[in-house]
Order: structure tokens, then sequence, then C-alpha cells
């Protein structure tokens, strides 16, 4: 430290003429004492760097999303694959997308940190309206990219909570079915579903965000920094430290704290890609990601006529009371311990939402028949995580109507196959999906141990959720010879 | 700049004058370290993901059929023939047709060319005329068993591995450098 002045005056001097060229062409100089000297009364806190997180992590799912981009194809055909593809084949894809996967969760719990921490400081006194009504965009904004975003894989869990997503529209009044219509580019999911989320994922809402975090950040320049509650919204009587050096200091530590985090997550516990969509599959149980659970489990309270209730006017009045929170507290009091009604009701919602979304896990667990299913997703997932890389137009498709040309036996198996729904589970030709693949290793069993195990399947087949079959003996034949020419 | 950042808010800061140029400067020292470091650190496997295609073992193309060996034995002239080619195109399995001149054999060996220019890669036509292959950009002429006559080509037409495999005549197909003299199979 001692010679660090020696250096550092000599490095201005190096830099003193490049820097003044520069600084005459662009005015770079006042820009960066704008950017940095910005006054904080108070100080620099730990409790002030959620914001700077926050947009260092859009950056970083901005860069992660288009390198994501180089590979990904977003058609009902080809999303799957294409995900399969990066995960299984592509150099550090995996870790990518599990960067991206994971990144969306931290933004969600960054923005809740940011946003409780502004609620409990009153940070949205003072003429901060128009900054705080930017910010509740943003969250809008930052929950839509997560919702859009989830879907894009076209995995079983992606799908299915999409669908119930979708559906949620319905239930507003008039307009609801037209709005999920206008979601889903039709009335089914369907290849243009990815199409629409695909577009307002990575084209309209990041350009929303952008001009939205623009006017944030310029609203909050033109307020102000806030500084702790003590001090006065209005007039800030505090001395003031720049946000350069210390505060950025804290910014960084936490954004470096953070990327270690998501990086050791991605690299250690990958984000898991689960078998292709089948909307066949009947028994599938959808859960949405782990923010949504709280509006999930709400839901499930309201059924029948006052469902309106539930799931469009209180919805909305909460929302409509966090937009408008700075026209309802007027009061120019910040200290939380002096505002008991409103950080009351504040920490109400929240411990409501969060006591919501452990009661969902809680029901799940709870419930025998739902945890099997979903142990029996989670098998699924991990099967075809484990499966090689398959690729687009090879032959688990073409194999069955070529089957139903050279093989009459086999090709009425075939439609015993499906008019007793085995593809629901098994996948369309076997090729697996809630339950094991039977093409390759199941279909290289002795054709008398298959016609015994479908007629009465052993213990670990029950468990699984596999039927005994019961169809004539000619029809269980065709049946064993079709599973036998699975490839 | 730092003479600067103290004429401003100096009078309202809260901090004692050691937060000055050299905490500061050392400060930005750091910081610019840590982050050329991060950013390095990170730029790394996003740099590796779009390299993949350039360093990713490409799938070896097995024989294609060309076609019966009788169908060949007659030949007075060299003969185009499709092929097909189970390739992988990044996460699609695909058949892509690929055009061959099949020779008239000699002493029962069948040979099989490639249609590639050596010179700049054009397809070349048989031109039945002149009993000569006479490449249409820069009108390279090859004779009828594919030797060099006149032009830009560095090297005959390239020969493609084959073999006769119960009577049916299959080729390995593969791509060659451009621009040299000799025959170099590209991987």
């Amino acid at each position: 430290m001692a010679d660090a002045p020696e250096k550092s005056n000599s490095a201005n001097g190096k830099r003193g003429r490049f820097f003044e060229w520069l600084d005459r062409r662009t005015g770079i100089d006042s820009m960066l004492h704008e950017a940095l000297d910005e006054p904080i009364p108070g100080g620099a806190r730990w409790a002030y760097v959620f914001g700077s997180v926050l947009l260092f992590l859009f950056i970083s799912q901005t860069i992660t999303g288009v390198f994501l981009a180089l590979y990904y194809v977003p058609s009902a055909t080809s999303a799957h694959t294409t995900v399969a593809y990066i995960v299984k084949e592509v150099t550090g894809g995996s870790f990518l997308r599990s960067l991206h996967a994971y990144g969306s969760s931290a933004i969600v719990v960054v923005v809740l940190l940011h946003l409780t921490q502004t609620y409990l400081y009153g940070a949205y006194k003072g003429r901060r309206e128009l900054l705080w009504i930017s910010g509740c965009v943003l969250l809008a904004l930052m929950l839509a990219m997560a919702f859009t975003g989830y879907l894009l894989p076209w995995d079983q869990k992606a799908y299915f909570a999409t669908t119930v997503g979708t559906n949620m529209a319905s239930d507003i009044p008039f307009v609801g079915t037209w709005v999920k219509r206008f979601m889903r580019g039709g009335d089914e999911m369907g290849t243009l579903t990815i199409s629409r989320f695909f577009v307002a994922h990575v084209f309209v809402l990041p350009a929303a965000l952008i001009a939205f975090i623009a006017s944030h950040v310029y609203l909050f320049r033109k307020a102000g920094a806030a500084g702790p509650p003590s001090e006065d919204a209005l007039n800030p009587k505090m001395p003031t430290e720049r946000f350069y050096p210390k505060q950025v200091v804290m910014d960084t530590i936490v954004a470096l704290v953070m990327i270690l985090i998501l990086g050791s997550m991605a690299h250690f516990l990958p984000m898991e890609l689960g078998p292709k969509a089948n909307p066949a599959d009947t028994q599938y149980v959808p859960r949405p990601e782990w923010y949504y659970l709280p509006i999930f489990q709400w839901l499930k309270y309201w059924r029948g006529p006052y469902a309106i209730f539930g799931i469009i006017i209180i919805p909305t009045i909460t929302a409509a009371l966090l937009v408008l929170v700075p026209f309802i507290d007027r009061r120019l009091e910040r200290r939380p311990w002096r505002r008991p009604i409103s950080v009351g009701v504040f920490v109400l919602i929240l411990a409501g939402f969060v006591g919501m979304g452990f009661m969902s896990i809680r029901d799940d667990q709870r419930d025998p028949s739902i945890a099997k299913q979903v142990a029996r997703q989670h098998e699924a997932t991990e099967e075809f995580m484990h499966s090689p890389f398959e690729p687009e137009g090879a032959a688990s498709a073409l194999s069955a109507s070529v089957v139903a040309v050279l093989d009459p036996v086999a090709g009425a198996g075939r439609k015993v196959y499906e008019s007793e729904s085995c593809d629901a589970c098994h996948g369309e030709a076997g090729a697996g999906g809630a339950a094991i693949k039977l093409a390759g290793t199941v279909a290289q069993m002795p054709a008398e141990e298959l016609e015994k195990l479908l007629k009465q399947p052993n213990a670990a087949m029950t468990e699984g959720g596999m039927q005994p079959i019961q169809v004539s003996d000619e029809e269980l034949k065709a049946l064993v010879a079709y599973i036998k020419s699975l490839k | 700049m730092d003479e600067l950042a103290h004429s401003t808010r100096a009078g309202r800061e809260s901090t004692a004058p050691v937060d000055s140029v050299s905490r500061r400067s050392f400060l930005t020292v750091l910081l610019g370290f840590v982050s050329v470091v991060m950013g390095a650190a990170l730029s790394v496997p996003l740099i590796r993901f779009a390299l993949h295609p350039l360093v990713a073992t490409t799938t070896k193309i097995g024989w294609s059929d060309v076609g019966k060996l009788d169908e060949f034995t007659s030949l007075t002239a060299p003969v185009k023939k499709l092929i097909k080619i189970d390739q992988r195109d990044a996460w699609r399995r695909i058949v892509s047709e690929k055009p061959v001149y099949v020779l008239p054999p000699k002493d029962g060996v069948v040979r099989v060319l490639s249609p590639i220019c050596p010179h700049l890669g054009c397809s070349i036509p048989w031109n039945e005329d002149k009993q000569e292959f006479i490449c249409p950009c820069h009108t390279a002429i090859f004779a009828k068993d594919g030797s060099h006559i006149s032009g830009p080509a560095p090297r005959a037409m390239d020969d493609l591995e084959t073999k006769v495999e119960d009577g049916m005549v299959k080729v390995h197909y593969q791509y060659f450098r451009q621009l040299i003299p000799q025959k170099e199979p590209l991987s």
C-alpha cells in the first residue's frame, strides 16, 4: 500500500494524455463522475447492494441467453431436441443453460430482497412515486420473463406447467378465453405457443426491460439515494459518501459471491431436462417453478362461484396496493417502527406468500399418490438425462410406421399399443416418458416373459402405475410382437 | 480525475481525508484487476460453448452403395450416380445425396471419382461430345480417366475409396483439400 500512490501517479501521468484526448471527444470524464460520484446520505451500506446486483444478473442473463440462442430452435418439433443437444453434446452447454436457469431464480430472489429493503426503509417516499412504479413494472416484467422462459425447453414439466399457467387466464371475466388463445396462438398448446413465448422472451420483454431499467435508474438518480430510514425523505441532511469506491466495492463483492454461488450450482447440480412434452400423458402432475408455488397454492382454495374473488379480485387489489403504496402511505415518516400499519400489512402478505409456498410443498409430500407420481417423474427425468443424445430424424419416429408395413402382426400390435394407451406413459414407439423406455432393453426380453409381465405386472411395475393388460390372447401376441420390434 | 473529484462534494464527505488519492486509486486498480480476472474466467465457458462446432468430432462417413457391379461392367464412358450419405447435422440426422462418377472398369476394377474440382471446388460435369471432364468455372480439363489435361487445377480428379461387397459397389465419400498438388483428405 505504501508505494501505491507513486505507482498510480505515474499511471495517471501516462493515462493523462490519452484520457484527455478521449475526454475531449466523448466527455467520458464527466460521465464517470456522474456515474460514480452519486452522493449517498449516511454512507455506503450492504443494504443498498441489491439494485446493482440485479443489473449485474440481468447482464449475465442477457449474455448467457444470447449464447444459448446459438443452438436453440423455437418449434414444437425441435425445441426439446436442441435443448437436449445443448445439455448433452455442446461443450459447456449444460453449465451455461444451468447458469441461465438458476440466474432467473436468483433474479426473483434479489428482486424480492430489493423490494423488501426499499419498502422497509420507506425509500419510496419523498417524490419517488414514479421510481417505485417503474420498479413494480420491472417486477412484473421479470416474472413474465420467468414464465415465458420456462416453456422454451418443451419438456414435460415446461409443457404441463404452462398449460396450467395459460389456463388460469381463462378465468379473467369477459376476455379470459380470448387472452388464453392469444397467449397459446390457438386453443391448444403447440408450436405457435413456443413461437409466441420465444418472441416475448427474446425480443419484446427484454426491450421493455431495458427501457424500464433505464427509466428506473434515471428516476433514481433524479430523486437521489434515500439513505437510511432516519434520513429526511425530501431534504437529506446527513453527510454523504460517494457511490465510488465503498459502495461499488460492496456491490462488486456481492455480485462476485452471487456468480460463485450460481457457478457452483451450475457446475455441481446442473439443471435437468425432462423427457419431451407428451400431451397424451394423463398422469403427469404439473408443478410450477418454486417462486410461483404460493400463487399455485392460493388458487387451490378458490373453487366454484367465488373463484373470481381468489383468482382475479384479490390478486388485482394486492397488486394495486403494491403499485399505489407511495400514494396511500403519504407521510414522510420512514422509520419502519413508526409505520406499524404499512409495515404490518407488507410483512403479513410476505409471510402469507412464504407460508403458502411451504404449504404447497407439504401438501404434495402428504399425498402419497402425488408423492409417488412426482418421484416417478423425477425418475423419468433422471433416465432421460442419463441416456445418450438422440438426434432429430432418428430411428424411433420412423420405426413405428416401418413396422406397420413390414410385419402385419406387429402392425396390429401397434394399434393395441395405442388403444390401450401404453403410449401415454411409455411414449410414442416405446421411446419412454413417464414410464420406462420399451425400445431397446425391454424389447430384447423373451416373448413369453413379456406376455407374462403384461398380464401380471411385477411389484416394481405396479408401483410405477402399470395396470394388467386385459386383451385377447391374439391381441396380446400382437402387442408383444410390436414391443419386440421397437428399436 | 482525482483532483476534480476533490473539488466537487468534498465539503460533505463523511470520511476522513485518508479517503483520498491513494485509497481510491488502490481500489480502482483492485476493482479493475478483479473485474478483468472474473470477466476472463467467465468468458472461458462462453467461448468454448460458441466454438463447439469447430472442435466437435464430425461423424465418420461410412460406405455408401453406388450400384450393382453388373451395371458398370459394360460402361464405355464415365457415368454419374447419386449416392446417399447418412450425416449428422448438429442435432439432426440427415441423408444427403452426392454425385459421383463411375469410370468404365479396367481389368474388372471399378474406379469412382469425386466430381469436385481440385482447383476451387466447382462440380465438374462430363462432356459427352468432347469426351472430357470440363470444369465450368475456370475450364480445367480432365481426361476420361480423371487425369489432368489442362487448366488451373493442380492435380487430377480425386479417386474415392471403393470396395465390392456381394456384387454391390460401395464408395467411401470424402472431401479433399483444394489447390495443392497432392491429394489430402479433409478430416
